[in-house]
This record gives C-alpha cells, structure tokens and sequence, in this order.
C-alpha cells in the first residue's frame, strides 16, 4: 500500500538547511496498522506529511497504492488524498462554522456528490462513530472527544485506503483516548490501513507494529503484542 | 461555469460568509458607498442639468439680441453722443442679407403701461410682436391662442398675457380669452394666456399686441426698440453678431469701430458658459464616483486577503481532505463577485431611494432645484458590470494567495 524508498527531506532554515529524514525504507501492507513513534523533532510528523502527499519529498520514491509519487502539482494531490487518504489531526482541524454532519460531508463534497447523499452517508458514519444525535451542533458545542470522533467520521467517508492519523489522541484525556483507538481498532478490522503518528507507548501499543524513529533514520520496526494476539 | 448552478457551491458560499458577517458587512459598505454615491452624484448632476435644460429649454439657444445705445465717436459729420433708432428698413435689408444665416429675426419694441380690466389694474410691461417670437421664445399657453399673421395683417386689438397678469386682473376660474382689457386706455380683446417660466422668458409679465397694432397705437413709425435673430444651425453665432452689427453701421452712418452704438447680447454665448459647467460638473461626477468605486473594490481585495490569511488553516483542512486548488481559487473569486454584486445592488437600490427622496423634496414644482434627478439605466448596468468585473479581478489576489501556500503550511498555522 505505502512503499518508500531512501527517503530524504529537508527543510531550508535560512542560509542552512535542516535535514529531517535521512533516508527511510518503509514498507506497510495493505490492512496494517502501524504507528510511528519518536521524540519531537525525529521526523515522525514530516514523513505523515509526505505519505499523506501534503508535503513532498527530496529525494527517493514513494509509491502509494502502486503509484510512484512523482512531480505531484496540486490539484493531482488533491484528487489522490480525496481517493485515497483519510486524515485525522491531533487538533481535530473541523471547521467551526460548520455542523458535525456538514463537516463529515465535506469530503464528499470534493468528491462532486451531491448534497442528499452526502449527508446521508455522512450521518451513517456519524452513527458509526456514535454521533448521530449530535449531527447538527457545531464544533464548539462538542467535546474533544467528540470532536474527534467527528474526524475519524470525516476520514472515513470518503472510504480511504489508508487512514494517517496525526498524534489523534494528543489532545484527548484517557478514557477518550481508549474510545479513539478502540475506533481506530475497528476500521482497522475492516481492513483499512491505519498509520498513526504518537508519542504515547500506551497508544502505540494497541496497533499492531511499531516503528521508531530517531533523527530522521528508523532505528526499530517491530510487531506488538497486540498484532501477535490475533 | 456549471459550477455556478450548483446550490454546493452557494451553500459553502453561504456558510463562509454567515460565519464572517463583520467583515461581510464591511465589505459590502465598501462597495455600496462606491455605487451609492455614483448614483446620486449622477443623478444629481442630471437633475441640475434638468432644471437648467427646463430654463432655457423654451429658448432658442443660438440667438442674438441687438438694439442700439449712443455713438461713442463722430462719424460722417455726426457729432458722439448720437442717439438713434433701429428701424423697419434694417430689419428688411438684415432678412435680406443674410437669408442664409438668419432663420428668425423678431423686430420689437416695448414699453410700460397700466392695464385695466374692470376694478383691477396693474402696471405691466407692453410688448409689440410678430408671431414668429413664439418660435424664439416659446409660449407655452393656458388659454387660447398666440398672435398670428391675421392679428398682424389687420391690426387686430388683441392681447396674449401672461398667467399672473391673469390672475392679478381676473376672477379665479374666470374665462379670459374673448374678454377685454384696457391697455393704455385703449381696449383689447384677451386671446391668449401663457405660463410664465422662469428665466427664459425676460419679458417678465407682458401683454403681446400684434407689432402692427402697436406701431399704430404708440405711433412709432418705423422705429423698431431692438430684435432678436436666431440663426440656422451650423451658422457662427458669433461671427453673425459681428456681422449683423457691422451691416447695421453702415445703415447708420455709424463709425465702424464704434463699441457703444449697437448692444448685443449672444444667448448661446452665455448658456454655453453653463453648458460648459455642467460638462465638468459631469466628468468630476464620474471620476469621484468611480475612484469611490475602485476604493471600494479595493477594500474587497484587502479584506478577502485578510480573510484568506485567517482562513489560511480553513483552507488547508480543505486541501487536505480533497479540494483542488481551483476548487478553492473558484469559492473565493466567486464570495467576492457575490459581495460585490450584493453589494452593487444595495448600493443602486439606496441611491435610487435617495435620489427619489431628492426628486421628492426639491425636484418638482416651478422652481425646483434638481429636476427629475434620474440615472440611465444603462449607466448604471456598465457600473454594475464594470464592478463584477473589478470584482472577480481582485478576489484574484486572494484566491492565488490562498492556493500557493502548501497545504501543509496552511495546517501549521493554529
């Protein structure tokens, strides 16, 4: 599903530049569930960015579904993420003047559907996500669990191939914590690909395989207990 | 284009700008000041030009008044200081002459009398006149008729007043024409009766008497007070009145570059200084108007601007989850077109009320000061266009602004 190949980027940091990644092989299957874990600054967030095609690499190949990601303009990008990728955020990123149900839907919108039946899979997938009673309230009148669940809604409707997550539980106390990975247990189960970005050893835990990353250069790539229970 | 028809679209529409409605309503101020104000000021300036229009409309512009003073140097044996007349025999060698130049040419002569009608009186001004000053000055008439050529050829008692001669010797609701008045102790049958208007007639309250009666009558011979000669179109006005006056010379024995013998006034000449005005008062209208246009267009650009760079996070989550960048470029040119065309129509809409307000307050009645203050529709639709189109031009600016940042960028920004 996500193959990447002597992967580099780096950032220009005024006359010097800033070398994040210095050169990742990572393989990830289709239906896995992988998080990538690290300490600020490792990297973790900048290879999201490039497998979630908001960023684009220096050097190296990055194949996503089979397809070599190469010369992306925007609007290219922009189709695949709508195909293919589904995105959570540590801070949710809803948009505030929209309600649960509209922000779901948006999704759908690029995807040039029309507005009775987005919303109606919108609203299936708020249900999904135990949200159906609250499809009408803006984001401010939610929780941040709430709020997340309503992002995981809204990366799913669209039926991505892969999920990135982006340290989706960073905001959330414990118990909701659980509630947001038990969701992301279960798509995972539906055979969605699942990559999580973390610093959390508890969240790490529940996926399936852990890769660590430190200045840039993977240094473990291990299944968990978890993956090995199945 | 078929993006346009789609409620999708106008619902995103919709939902951003309910969410910023201060900067929406500042936004569409901007613009509506621009086109209310190039409403009104057209307007207004329509309305001056009306009312100026309605002064000297009943006149024929390209006239020349002529009459004589004293002579300021001795000529031909004469002494200056010679007082003299204009008589009929100029009047037949000027209508001669110039046959090509002249196409009206009024003799007349005045006077003042009391006249008399039952136990009412006045003091009014008596004018000896041909039927064509009708065609100079235009009577426009309650009652009856003007002077005709019958009235001339028989030396009819006849007398067309004006409307507040009317009032002043007569009974409210009574009938004038057919009854009589004294003029001068003589009696004179009404025919006519005209609205005065308000500078276009120097007359000023006046009875007309067919000019042959009144040569009879207050025994002028041939004598002639002054006339009025309107030229063909296409004639120079100017280089005619010096002509006329310098033929006139020659009839009497006047030095030819005598400057007080003849008076003359050129009423083209000091209708085109107005004329002049109200041109200027145009283009100052349509500049101020468009540059308050352009201001507001701008302030358009400025606050989309600003709103992308709030938006900036909005936008990324937008790209991140499948929107192309011409996606987003279209929601932004487009909330600008909207606001501008809102805006646009409030502003048409408030000007067209207020100028309807002025047309209320001074635009009607004899002395009106704005008359009929009005905009060409057409005027207003070239603003309105010229305004979407501005419009869509500078939601440009913003609308790229908000696609080169990469989407990632965009995220960052909390």
């Amino acid at each position: 599903m996500i193959r990447i190949e002597k992967l580099h980027k780096s950032y220009p940091i005024g006359k010097d530049s800033l070398h994040v990644l210095k050169g990742i092989d990572l393989h990830i299957k289709e239906g896995e569930f992988v998080s990538i874990m690290g300490s600020s600054g490792s990297g973790k967030s900048t290879l999201l960015n490039i497998v979630g095609l908001l960023d684009i690499h220096d050097e190296g190949d990055y194949y996503l579904n089979g397809q070599l990601i190469k010369d992306m303009n925007e609007k290219k990008a922009a189709l695949l993420r709508n195909k293919f990728l589904g995105f959570i955020f540590q801070s949710f990123n809803l948009i505030s003047y929209k309600t649960a149900l509209e922000n779901v839907a948006l999704p759908l919108y690029y995807k040039g559907m029309n507005r009775k039946d987005r919303l109606k899979i919108a609203l299936d997938y708020l249900e999904k996500v135990g949200l159906k009673d609250w499809a009408n309230h803006l984001p401010n009148e939610l929780s941040g669990g709430q709020k997340q669940r309503v992002a995981i809604a809204r990366a799913l409707v669209t039926k991505p191939k892969v999920v990135l997550a982006d340290e989706p539980t960073g905001a959330l106390d414990s118990t909701t914590t659980d509630n947001v990975m038990d969701l992301l247990k279960d798509i995972n189960d539906e055979g969605m690909t699942v990559f999580v970005i973390t610093h959390e050893e508890e969240v790490a835990e529940q996926t399936k395989r852990i890769v660590r990353l430190k200045d840039g250069l993977i240094i473990s790539d291990e299944l968990t207990k978890a993956s090995k229970a199945v | 284009m078929k993006f346009l028809f789609e409620s999708d679209t106008w619902q995103e529409i919709y939902g951003s700008i309910r969410k910023n409605k201060v900067r929406t309503a500042i936004t569409i101020i901007g613009v509506l000041w621009g086109i209310f104000l190039l409403v009104v000021l057209l307007g207004s300036a329509r309305g001056l030009e009306n009312s100026f229009n309605k002064l000297f409309g009943n006149f024929a512009t390209n006239s020349v008044f002529v009459w004589t003073q004293s002579t300021d140097t001795p000529f031909k044996g004469f002494q200056k200081g010679r007082r003299f007349s204009l008589t009929m025999n100029d009047i037949d060698v000027l209508k001669s002459e110039y046959s090509n130049e002249i196409k009206l040419l009024a003799p007349r002569n005045q006077t003042n009398n009391l006249i008399i009608k039952d136990f009412k009186s006045g003091d009014f001004r008596v004018s000896g006149d041909y039927p064509i000053l009708d065609q100079i000055q235009k009577k426009k008439l309650i009652y009856g008729r003007f002077l005709n050529e019958n009235d001339i050829l028989n030396n009819s008692k006849v007398t067309v007043i004006s409307e507040d001669m009317y009032k002043q010797l007569f009974d409210i609701d009574e009938m004038p024409v057919g009854q009589y008045i004294k003029i001068n102790s003589i009696g004179y049958q009404v025919i006519g009766v005209y609205e005065a208007s308000n500078v276009g007639n120097f007359d000023g309250d006046c009875a007309y008497i067919p000019f042959t009666t009144y040569k009879r009558v207050y025994n002028t011979a041939n004598k002639v007070d002054w006339m009025m000669i309107t030229a063909n179109e296409n004639v120079d006005i100017e280089q005619m009145e010096r002509d006329v006056i310098l033929t006139l010379k020659g009839l009497h024995k006047v030095h030819p570059n005598d400057e007080r013998a003849f008076g003359s006034a050129n009423l083209g000449k000091e209708i085109g200084k107005i004329t002049g005005f109200l041109t200027g008062m145009q283009f100052l209208t349509w500049f101020v108007g468009i540059a308050t246009l352009i201001a507001g267009v701008f302030a358009i650009g400025n606050i989309l601007l600003i709103t992308v760079k709030e938006r900036t996070n909005e936008i990324g989550i937008r790209r991140a989850l499948g929107a192309t960048p011409k996606s987003i470029r279209q929601q932004i040119i487009l909330e600008s077109v909207f606001l501008t065309t809102i805006a646009g129509m409030l502003g048409i809409i408030f000007g067209s009320l207020i100028l309807f307000g002025i047309d209320s307050a001074i635009g009607q009645g004899d002395d009106a000061v704005l008359v009929n203050p009005t905009v060409n529709i057409p005027i207003i639709l070239i603003a309105f266009i010229t305004l979407i189109i501005l419009g869509t031009l500078i939601g440009l600016i913003p609308a790229h602004m908000a696609t080169v940042v990469r989407p990632i960028e965009a995220l960052r920004e909390e």
